[in-house]
């Protein structure tokens, strides 16, 4: 499919769209041929959501706690995570096809430079969707309760969206400036510690030390909050409009570190 | 180092004596220990990882020592010590085997095969180096969580027992990644493995106490010998002194030692009947 498309005007340049499409096939059809590089990334949020509800149950009942539920603090939490990981999984995808040439041929196509950013970003939105989809399910299972309504469940997939438009900007951005996978190590270890150092485990309003002077600061702290807002309150704007500015200038600042990668490559 | 292997002209079928034994052994333990020191990428993460889950911990849930049921401490930082050794070594023991997988790869292990060593010095030489670095990996917790203000109430003796702990689990552990890297040859097969062992932990008490916990999650952890296993080096430093403490944490890893290195014994046959 990516091939016939991005060949099938040799001379021409191919529509951004058409080819971006074809390479978001390409990458959904990737699920299926390499499980195995999906798969995990969808089972480690669903682990994540189970094993941190069971075992820090207990900070619940730490006064000032915004829910009695944990499955309500933490599902949220694993739904961004595996969001996070279904971009970063372009990353690493992108390593791969450095590796064995393939990302040279498509350099080497008509296709426009945008749709080589623009594919695998429409991909990691429509993983990031499953990824979303499977993990409120199993929290549903497990008790988890909306308490925000419809309006809730639109926040937590567009932080879904938001978060793996960052995580495909980093991923892809690294790929193209180390080639190898040492980038994929400098994927996982930047993305875990950002989403860590925020109020990922306990609200601001718990944590005390440093972690409080850090996660005040952090974005992502931001993007958690107005994707947990429908699971542990309403919706509000105050709750929103924060998440909303993170997104956006995350995804801004790591989808120009990727474009900027790509043009060091081609030089 | 391992130039002592050839050396020694004498057939590996053969009896070999109790000296050249212990040679080759020692030789095999320090490469394995040299080779990780060489790549410090490969131990750093090991390292540093258990401290900044501990730092995480320590911020994120220190009111929660408060709550009705929470073991007495006096801080959440000393809960986290013993969590630390488990996580560190744990780490530490999947690198230990991927790096055997990847002697295996590359043609060392066939080449260690043809000359006169001992096939076991091959293999307890690996589980020796995963155990030194083990109780090395713990002293360093101890020392960096002392330094934070961690009192470990059992004192120097306490701390001594914690890194002997933690040589027995880089032991127990060694040798089921050993026998996973003698079974399948493979080093993605060893990294593979860790998520498994990383899932077993946290269904266990190793991040939270088991006394906060409830229902069929308090009953896995119950029955999870890590809970045991943390509880044992987690007492040493919140309590002191005890035969509870020191027999949990020294008896689990050797019974679990008991299982493994069998395990990785029967692997090595294995793969010597099939070369």
């Amino acid at each position: 499919m990516t091939a016939s498309i991005l060949a099938s005007a040799p001379t021409t340049k191919v529509s951004t769209a058409r080819a971006a499409q074809g390479l978001m096939i390409r990458g959904l059809r990737s699920i299926l041929r390499l499980p195995s590089a999906f798969f995990p990334a969808m089972l480690m949020p669903i682990f994540q959501s189970i094993a941190f509800s069971g075992t820090f149950f207990a900070i619940t009942k730490v006064p000032g706690f915004p829910t009695d539920r944990s499955i309500n603090w933490f599902m949220p939490l694993g739904a961004m995570m595996g969001s996070a990981f279904a971009g970063l999984g372009l990353g690493f995808g992108l390593i791969r096809d450095l590796e064995t040439g393939f990302f040279d041929r498509l350099r080497m196509s008509p296709a426009p430079r945008r749709a080589l950013l623009l594919g695998p970003l429409f991909t990691a939105w429509l993983r990031a969707m499953i990824v979303v989809s499977v993990v409120l399910s199993v929290g549903f299972a497990l008790g988890a309760r909306l308490t925000g309504g419809v309006l809730g469940l639109i926040s937590i997939y567009i932080a879904g969206l938001g978060i793996s438009t960052a995580a495909t900007g980093w991923g892809l951005g690294l790929a193209y400036r180390f080639k190898d996978l040492r980038g994929a190590a400098i994927m996982q270890l930047g993305l875990f510690i950002s989403m860590f150092v925020s109020t990922a485990q306990a609200p601001l309003s718990v944590m005390r030390g440093w972690l409080h002077s850090v996660a005040r600061i952090n974005p992502i702290t931001n993007v958690l909050r107005f994707a947990r807002q429908g699971f542990v309150g309403q919706v509000t704007w105050a709750n929103t409009w924060g998440g909303l500015l993170a997104i956006i200038v995350l995804g801004a600042l790591t989808l120009t570190f990727a474009r900027r990668g790509l043009d060091k490559l081609d030089r | 180092m391992t130039a002592i292997a050839p050396s020694a002209a004498r057939p590996s079928t053969g009896t070999v004596s109790k000296g050249l034994l212990w040679a080759q052994t020692m030789a095999m333990s320090k490469r394995s220990i040299l080779a990780m020191l060489r790549q410090p990428a490969t131990i750093v993460p090991s390292l540093i990882f258990p401290l900044f889950f501990a730092a995480l911990g320590s911020s994120s849930f220190s009111r929660a020592t408060n709550l009705p049921n929470f073991p007495k401490v006096d801080s959440f930082l000393a809960l986290s010590l013993a969590a630390s050794v488990i996580q560190g070594v744990l780490f530490g023991s999947v690198n230990g085997g991927a790096a055997l997988a990847v002697d295996i790869e590359n043609g060392f292990f066939d080449r260690l095969l043809a000359s006169p060593t001992s096939r076991v010095s091959i293999l307890v030489g690996r589980l020796a180096g995963s155990a030194l670095f083990g109780a090395a990996q713990a002293l360093f917790f101890c020392v960096i969580m002392i330094a934070f203000g961690v009192n470990v109430r059992a004192g120097v003796v306490g701390v001594a027992l914690i890194s002997l702990c933690g040589g027995l689990i880089g032991l127990a552990l060694g040798g089921f990644m050993a026998a996973m890297a003698l079974r399948t040859g493979s080093s993605e097969a060893v990294q593979g493995i860790f998520p498994l062992l990383f899932i077993t932990m946290f269904f266990s008490s190793a991040f939270f106490p088991r006394e906060t916990m409830q229902g069929v999650y308090r009953r896995i952890a119950t029955l999870n010998p890590i809970s045991h296993l943390y509880e044992g080096m987690r007492d040493l430093v919140i309590d002191g002194l005890t035969w509870s403490a020191i027999s949990r944490a020294l008896l689990i890893p050797v019974a679990i030692a008991c299982i493994s290195i069998p395990l990785a014994l029967a692997a090595l046959r294995g793969r010597l009947r099939a070369s």
